[in-house]
């Protein structure tokens, strides 16, 4: 079998290749950067060396004498640009922070752009451009002088008497967790490109949503969204941090229009690191009451979370952690500290990721304290109701327990910390489950087919490296009963219909759901009942009939699908057309917990790391995960996803954080020499398993979201295996060997 | 990176003779205007960065043919300073008889960066420190002379803890210089004012008052070889590197050892150190520590803790003491247990 495409199994789709695929690896797939338009000037940003402080003074003489430059703008010459509102979510801007100045709300916020005519004129001129700064002291994170709390006045479960039933509980944990600051790396860098022909403005810029980007550049412009095209054909990474709108977009745009020229931006690396947004620091402290046999009574979560000054952001993935097993009585409460910061933003999987570490850690540490089997204790808490009283569309969660446990040898594991090992190498084994909500949000597309039975499906998606192209391809496809290899999907243009930002994995749902109820609309049109019984095995018999009989040699349609969860109605106590609003560029989202039935998928995942008696390197030769996500589009997508994923938890739990000066509230290791992530060497064993389930509830195509799954857990798996080689409980991330050289 | 003036040198002579008109403030190699561009992998780096501005790059890389030959003589190994580090690390000879060099090589950096770097720039890398790095950082002594020193009370998790001052506590971050300083290597040089050899072991300097002078090389002085002479310890070699990834990342800390037995008691022992000190770093006081004895935990571990007796630590890199201690200790009973082909 090959490895990378995985027979299907049940209600799994076919491991078709990316239909970019060629593209890709051959190197012409263009990336927004690499779309060409006439005669660029090239600009290069300025980001303020303090965090918090006033700029008293520019000087611009040295800086205007480097031949070729055209334009430097300040926050003297860009009063123009609006400031958008910030709120969560909602496609809006990344900040409240959006001025180039005078006043200086965190490190590295943009205060200058200089445009030349070529780049390295640009960057020079930047250097020579001297900005004077008044500077105060600033609030780095957690317990820095000067930060203040707030109530996140996010949604905190509770049920029944959490408190009562801890104190009656025979067994009691209390534990504190911490993770770090994190950011989003994507390899293709924060770029913009701005072209104006008339009045008329076209954006290149990597985008999670297309018509977030489309209508936001709009109104920092101040011009009408019809006037503003947005174009994205490849995104090369994203991982959130390409949903919303960053200041930069609107600065190069009116850069642009001042000089009447296309103007070009590619930031830098460290740049990247403070004008877009990252992944802030979490604090837990978690109250577990449970009896002999593992029943967990009572759960308590309270979070804190770190935000900039004036927006309120934070994940609160307290509203996950507290329903994920069946616990008697939950109480949860999170606060945001606001220091000198920029605001920051969605990373993959951003509730979960720092809010299920913390309970899949406390877990374990149960376990330990229980001697029981960590296994045996998510079974004993499995349930199909949460502690509200909610039920699960579908939960596989065990059965992903038990095919990753039999593919990993657990039990072969001698339960006793320091009990296994090979020469000087500790071995330890660990596992965690993972957790995402199914989200989906209200969706358009357009599908055309011709007589010749070929199809073009046109949707305002996000190639952001998923596969969504190929998923899309699969459903029109399947739909219509053509081969995959005649569909042509369009993608990354605002010019296509909208579709909701690609964040909340709810792409593939939100897509092909829109895309098959156009599909089937076509079939309708083209005779019915008997057409569609050949769906799904092989071309359609009397497609060319059915189009002479209707006279026409291509049948169109334009879909409009607003799931359940996101319909104006009581319940989800939305009033406003999500399709109107959508065309707007604010998507609605809905799902998870927050529909009538709990929707989440869900995997368990194994982790073999082994730690020098010495000098206690860690490194992870074995990881193991098995997933259920309701259906399967694509299985080579799908464990790609899942791989990638589970990396990446490798790297959350090891490698990655973002140091913070505490004296001056700065990022230190803002490069990707320092940033620590895995490099192959790192990563050896990788086992993937896809285990078949079906949810009809959740949406039409019965998908869950896949991409933010399997990064869920794994740091609690690799802190769960650490403790299990050395006896040493790692509470706060990442493990640094440093950490471990206590024994 | 700003406009400079590109050169290229087609022998040594005409290298040197770009520095003949030097100002005496060209001693400070950061901020020297002219600087010799071998595999360009530090240099070009810190261009980018701004942080090193030369106005004039002289491409010595024409001298590869006269400068780059390894060869074994009877008194030992002779490497050209423009050999590359891929060509070191993979040569047979040295992994056999000189492992603690083919390995301190081979674990460095990316097989890309060994294949373009050239062993004489290697040993002139210059500090990971990211207040260093980072031009945005005003106080940095050894980028800008008197400015003072960030990471004294900054990040400072991989700073040195031997060899600091109060004005720079940045860590040499090299590998192939431990294992160069452990066999007591000599370098050759050529310079506008002649040849001379010096021992490696003086080549680099302790920030003491001045962390922008970081080698005793005088303006335009050009290595053009490593000299090591064979020695019996050379094959009783190896080196250790701990760091927080399996590859392409720095020492947090790491040992080169040689080793000289009778039976199992140490004739001679051969320390250095890195990841941990300033400067490559000869750990005497533990080579004493272990002499005439058997090498066991006991005595690894007492010639670890005379190697740090002098550690200074600071915020961030405490640890670095213990995890130096334990890499010295695991590198000598490794060493100790090797099987030496005679
Ligand atoms: C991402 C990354 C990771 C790395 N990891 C490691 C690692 O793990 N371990 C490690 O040891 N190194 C590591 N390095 C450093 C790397 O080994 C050095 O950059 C390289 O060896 C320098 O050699 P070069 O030929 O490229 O030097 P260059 O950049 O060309 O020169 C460096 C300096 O030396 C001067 N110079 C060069 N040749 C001579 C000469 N013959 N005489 C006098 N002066 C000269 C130059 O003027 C310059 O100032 C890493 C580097 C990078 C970029
Ligand atoms: S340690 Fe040295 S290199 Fe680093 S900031 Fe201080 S003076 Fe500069």
């Amino acid at each position: 079998m090959n490895r990378a495409a995985p027979e299907p199994q049940a209600n799994m789709g076919q491991p078709e290749p990316r239909l970019e695929a060629r593209l890709k690896v051959t190197g012409e797939a263009r990336y927004a950067s690499d779309m060409p338009v006439h005669n660029p000037a090239f600009a290069f940003l300025v980001t303020s060396p303090i965090a918090k402080g006033a700029i008293t003074g520019i000087d611009d003489k040295d800086a205007r004498t480097v031949p070729g430059v055209l334009g430097i703008f300040t926050h003297e010459n860009t009063a123009e640009l609006k400031k958008l509102s910030w709120s969560q979510g909602g496609g809006g801007p990344t900040t409240s922070i959006q001025d180039l100045g005078p006043k200086i709300q965190h490190d590295g916020q943009i205060v200058a752009m200089t445009v030349a005519d070529t780049f390295e004129a640009a960057r020079e001129a930047a250097y020579k451009l001297k900005i004077s700064y008044q500077e105060e002291i600033p609030s780095a994170t957690f317990d820095s002088p000067g930060v203040t709390q707030t109530d996140a006045k996010k949604p905190t479960p509770k049920a029944g008497n959490a408190e009562a039933a801890f104190n009656d509980a025979p067994v009691k944990l209390e534990v504190a967790y911490s993770t770090p600051t994190q950011h989003h790396n994507p390899i293709e860098l924060f770029t913009t490109t701005a072209s104006w022909d008339g009045d008329q403005l076209t954006v290149y810029e990597p985008s999670q949503f297309m018509y977030g980007l489309k209508n936001k550049t709009a109104a920092r412009l101040g011009i009408k969204p019809d006037k503003v095209h947005a174009v994205s054909p490849f995104v090369g990474g994203a991982f959130g941090s390409k949903s919303q709108q960053t200041p930069r977009t609107g600065l190069v745009a009116l850069a642009a229009r001042t000089l009447n020229r296309p103007v070009k931006l590619v930031p830098t690396r460290d740049q990247g690191f403070t004008i877009a947004t990252y992944r802030a620091e979490t604090r837990h402290a978690i109250k577990i009451g449970a009896a002999e046999n593992g029943k967990i009574a009572s759960f308590q979560h309270d979070g804190w979370e770190v935000t900039s000054r004036p927006d309120n952001y934070s994940v609160a993935g307290v509203e996950d952690s507290a329903r994920m097993y069946g616990f008697g009585a939950v109480k949860t409460a999170v606060t945001t500290v606001h220091a000198d910061r920029n605001t920051p933003g969605f990373m993959r999987s951003p509730p979960v990721v720092p809010y299920i570490y913390a309970l899949e850690s406390a877990l374990d540490e149960l376990a330990v304290k229980l001697k029981m089997d960590p296994i045996e204790l998510r079974r004993v808490n499995d349930s199909n109701k949460d502690a509200t009283g909610k039920e699960w569309s579908s939960r596989s969660l065990m059965k992903c327990y038990d095919q990753a446990a039999e593919a990993f040898g657990w039990s072969r594991r001698s339960a006793e910390p320091g009990s296994m090992r090979d020469g000087n190498w500790l071995i330890g084994w660990g596992c965690a489950s993972a957790f995402y909500p199914t989200h989906i949000g209200a969706a358009t597309a357009r599908v055309k087919f011709n007589a010749d039975g070929h199809a073009r499906v046109e949707v305002a998606a996000h190639e952001i490296g998923t596969g969504v192209m190929t998923v899309v391809g699969q459903t029109a496809a399947e739909r219509l009963g053509i081969p995959l290899d005649r569909v042509e999907v369009v993608v990354g243009d605002s010019n296509y219909p909208p579709v909701p930002v690609a964040g909340g994995s709810n792409q593939t749902a939100s897509c092909c759901s829109v895309v098959m109820k156009a599909c089937d609309a076509i079939m309708a049109k083209l005779g019915g009942a008997n057409i569609k019984e050949t769906v799904g095995s092989g071309p359609v018999k009397d497609v060319a009939a059915s189009f002479s009989k209707l006279g026409v040699s291509t049948v169109e349609e334009y879909a409009e699908f607003v799931p359940d969860v996101v319909k104006p109605n009581a319940v989800t106590s939305l009033v406003d057309d999500p399709i109107k609003k959508l065309y707007e560029g604010s998507p609605s989202l809905g799902g998870g917990s927050h529909g009538e039935k709990l929707m989440y998928a869900m995997g368990a995942e194994f982790i073999e790391v082994r730690v020098h008696a010495l000098t206690g390197e860690i490194r992870v030769p074995r990881i193991v995960g098995a997933f259920a996500a309701g259906r399967i589009m694509n299985t080579r997508t799908a464990r790609s996803q899942y791989m990638g994923a589970m990396i990446w938890g490798v790297s959350s739990a090891l490698h990655e954080a973002t140091d913070i000066d505490k004296r001056n509230a700065r990022y230190v290791n803002d490069n990707l020499a320092d940033y620590m992530i895995p490099v192959n060497a790192d990563i050896q064993q990788l086992e993937v398993i896809l285990v078949p389930e079906q949810d009809n509830f959740i949406n039409p195509v019965g998908v869950k979201g896949i991409g933010e799954l399997g990064n869920v857990g794994t740091a609690a798996a690799v802190t769960n295996a650490v403790y299990h080689a050395t006896g040493v409980r790692i509470r706060e991330l990442p493990v640094r060997l440093e950490k471990l050289l206590t024994t | 990176m700003r406009p400079f003036e590109f050169e290229r040198a087609s022998d040594n002579q005409s290298a040197i003779a770009t520095f003949n008109d030097l100002r005496s403030a060209d001693i400070d190699a950061v901020n020297a205007q002219i600087q010799y561009l071998a595999g360009g992998t530090t240099l070009i780096d810190l261009m980018k960065l701004d942080v090193m501005k030369p106005t004039k790059v002289i491409d010595i890389n024409a001298l590869q043919q006269a400068n780059g030959n390894i060869e074994f003589k009877n008194n030992g190994l002779r490497l050209g300073a423009m050999a590359r580090m891929s060509q070191v690390a993979d040569h047979a000879d040295i992994q056999q008889n000189y492992p603690v060099i083919a390995q301190a090589l081979r674990l460095a950096a990316s097989a890309q960066i060994r294949n373009m770097a050239a062993i004489g720039g290697n040993v002139l890398q210059r500090t990971r420190c990211t207040y260093f790095r980072d031009t945005s950082y005003a106080n940095c002594n050894k980028r800008a002379p008197g400015s003072g020193c960030a990471a004294l009370e900054g990040v400072n998790r991989s700073h040195a803890v031997l060899g600091v001052s109060d004005q720079c506590i940045a860590t040499y971050p090299g590998d192939f210089a431990q294992a160069l300083m452990a066999l007591d290597a000599q370098v050759e040089l050529d310079g506008p004012r002649g040849k001379r050899t010096i021992p490696f072991a003086s080549l680099h300097k302790k920030p003491d008052q001045t962390p922008n002078i970081e080698t005793s090389l005088t303006p335009g002085e050009l290595i053009t070889a490593f000299n090591v002479a064979a020695a019996p310890y050379a094959k009783r070699s190896l080196f250790l590197k701990v760091r927080d990834r399996e590859s392409y990342e720095f020492a947090l800390a790491s040992a080169a050892v040689a080793l000289d037995l009778d039976n199992s008691n140490v004739r001679q022992a051969r320390i250095a150190l890195g990841g941990v000190a300033t400067v490559p770093w000869r750990a005497k006081e533990a080579e004493a520590a272990l002499a005439g004895n058997k090498i066991d935990d006991v005595t690894a571990k007492r010639a670890a803790d005379a190697a740090f007796a002098d550690a200074k630590p600071r915020e961030h890199n405490a640890f670095k003491i213990e995890l130096g201690k334990r890499t010295l200790t695991r590198a000598l009973l490794q060493a100790a247990a090797m099987e030496v082909p005679t």
